[in-house]
């Protein structure tokens, strides 16, 4: 494995007496693909929020692109490259899809390249994502006149406007139908083909399986599992997390 | 439209303004005026925070109070060199005070924002209802210390004597009048510049989604503090020249609750959205005010905002801009 992008090392978290990160490990290889599944509460969602400082860890590490990621608070992560869309979409309601992109290219991009982005460049750039995820016909409307699976792709747009190196999906396609979760798992390997690492966090076993290169499983906020799908799906312990014993 | 044709169209409505006062010869309703053109800036500042970012002050009297009471500090430090300063100093002092009010204006303006940047990092991880108590807690107690403070006169409030003219304007209220429509035009560039720029796109995901808006990359935590600081900056300087249009000033008139109530009224009248909304609702709600208080009685202003305020959260949420963007909207689409 070349160089990790992302190196989590013993990350923990707990609420109150609730462990959420028991000593999670997980190293990222530059352009991989990787599914992250678990059952219900058992700390994906965590996982997700202390790589992006969402949610401070308390004790473990995270580092990013060889960069120690602790102490920096969540915009200065995405704007180091490591970007994320939420498992609910959160859009920005007041805005038109359009400049919910631009949002992202105002604060991440200009800040990576250094200059203003034009607003020229920032309207070329935004459409351009727009059709990637076939939202351009909707670009001046509000986010309140798409259906559930346009909310998820305009969520995913927004995360890619950040030009990020690593894309974390949180369950983009919870509650899409079977086509609709077929379209989001296509654009996700578009993306990665265009060089994005992505992990994708999902409960759908059919989209997981056939995205991941590489399955992570995390159960009550230890991880129980990394490897190929194939195998990992056999393992015992995930059976039992998964069926009961 | 252009920023600099902006600001020239501004200017020359108010030059407008400012000669059909004067060609009517009646001070009084220069009075008027600068009374509805204060709670132009007001409304603005507020706007600026509670309606960009979605952070509601109810501490605005107490920033208000702010630009005040350092007017008042400056014109009693001017009255009191000789006490306060080594007989060396007070002639060179004497050679700048009184400072001129656009003076005090800047200062006020300086010591309200850095009041505004400390109750920005105070309330920093504070939102909703919990902001909204902190900055009226901060207001009562700088009142508290106003009270106290009786080099500022404290309860018993302080008299400031403005010359009866001035060069150029003749009466004094005509000078503080086009001081406040320079107020007006500097307040309402400001924000029309925040709406079209980077930062009113930051303040507007702050208002829609705070951790949404730090994933895309947003500094939420810093553009608050601009905010925070622009915002009380700007009620300080409508409340710098209070002293000196109304002669006397006491903690109860400078920290009056009607002026947190009005600048929170007015741009949810017109509109929080677009600058144009606070002016909007300002020069409506100031004007009917006005009226109100010379045809009826003074006690009846609270009762007209509030009663306006229930009739527009009910039939017009989005305020009067809302209303026309809606109404155009329907139009285009018909």
């Amino acid at each position: 494995m070349s160089a990790p992008l992302l190196q989590v090392r013993q990350l923990g978290k707990r609420f109150g007496g609730f462990v959420a990160l028991d000593g999670v490990d997980i190293d990222v290889a530059p352009g991989e693909r990787i599914g992250l599944i678990g059952p219900n509460g058992s700390g994906k969602s965590t996982l997700v929020n202390c790589i992006c400082g969402t949610l401070r860890n308390e004790t473990g590490s995270v580092t990013f692109s060889g960069e120690k990621m602790d102490g920096l608070i969540a915009h200065e992560r995405t704007r180091r490259g490591l970007a994320r869309s939420f498992q609910l979409p959160r859009p920005f309601m007041s805005m038109t899809v359009a400049d919910n992109i631009r949002v992202p290219l105002l604060y991440t991009v200009a800040f990576r390249v250094g200059h203003h982005v034009s607003k020229a460049e920032a309207d070329d750039r935004c459409m351009e994502l727009l059709k990637l995820v076939a939202l351009d016909a909707k670009a001046a409307r509000n986010p309140r006149d798409l259906t559930q699976v346009e909310m998820r792709k305009l969520e995913l747009a927004r995360a890619m406007a950040a030009e990020p190196k690593l894309l974390i999906a949180d369950e983009s396609m919870a509650g899409l139908s079977h086509s609709e979760v077929e379209d989001i798992v296509a654009l996700l390997i578009r993306l990665n083909e265009s060089g994005i690492t992505i992990i994708m966090i999902e409960h759908i076993m059919r989209a997981v399986m056939s995205f991941s290169q590489r399955l992570v499983v995390l159960v009550s906020g230890k991880k129980i599992a990394d490897g190929k799908p194939d195998d990992v799906i056999k393992e015992r312990e995930v059976i039992g997390a998964y069926l009961g014993q | 439209m252009r920023t600099p044709v902006f600001i020239l169209l501004q200017i020359a409505v108010a030059t407008a303004l400012y000669f059909i006062l004067r060609a009517a010869d009646n001070d009084y309703l220069f009075f008027l005026g600068y009374t509805v053109l204060e709670f132009i800036v007001l409304a603005t500042a507020w706007n600026i925070l509670g309606g960009y970012c979605g952070y509601v002050n109810f501490g605005s009297a107490g920033f208000f109070a702010i630009g005040a009471y350092t007017s008042v500090f400056f014109y009693t430090v001017g009255q009191s060199l000789e006490d306060l300063f080594p007989e060396n100093l007070v002639g060179p002092l004497q050679s700048v005070f009184p400072l001129p009010v656009p003076v005090l204006v800047v200062i006020g303006g300086i010591v309200a924002g850095l009041v505004g940047l400390g109750t920005g990092y105070l309330t920093l991880r504070l939102r909703g209802v919990f902001f909204a108590i902190a900055t009226l807690a901060l207001s009562v107690v700088l009142q508290t210390f106003v009270l106290n403070w009786s080099f500022v006169g404290g309860s018993r409030g302080a008299y400031i004597i403005p010359p009866d003219k001035v060069p150029i304007f003749g009466p004094y209220i005509q000078y503080l009048f086009v001081l406040m429509l320079a107020l007006v035009i500097l307040s309402l560039t400001c924000a029309r510049l925040i709406e079209r720029s980077r930062l009113g796109y930051g303040f507007a995901t702050i208002r829609d989604d705070e951790l949404a808006a730090e994933a895309c990359g947003v500094p939420t935590l810093r553009l608050k503090l601009i905010a925070t600081t622009l915002s009380g900056a700007l009620m300080g300087m409508a409340g710098a020249p209070l002293p000196f249009y109304i002669g006397y000033v006491e903690p109860g008139s400078a920290f009056d609750l009607s002026y947190a109530v009005n600048s929170i009224a007015m741009p949810m009248i017109g509109g929080t959205t677009s600058w144009a909304g606070p002016m909007i609702g300002a020069v409506l709600l100031g004007t009917l005010q006005q009226i109100a208080t010379v045809t009826i009685s003074s006690a009846v202003n609270l009762l007209i905002v509030g009663l306006l305020l229930i009739g527009f959260v009910i039939v017009a949420p989005s305020g009067i801009i809302g209303l026309w963007q809606g109404w155009m909207r329907r139009r285009k689409e018909a």
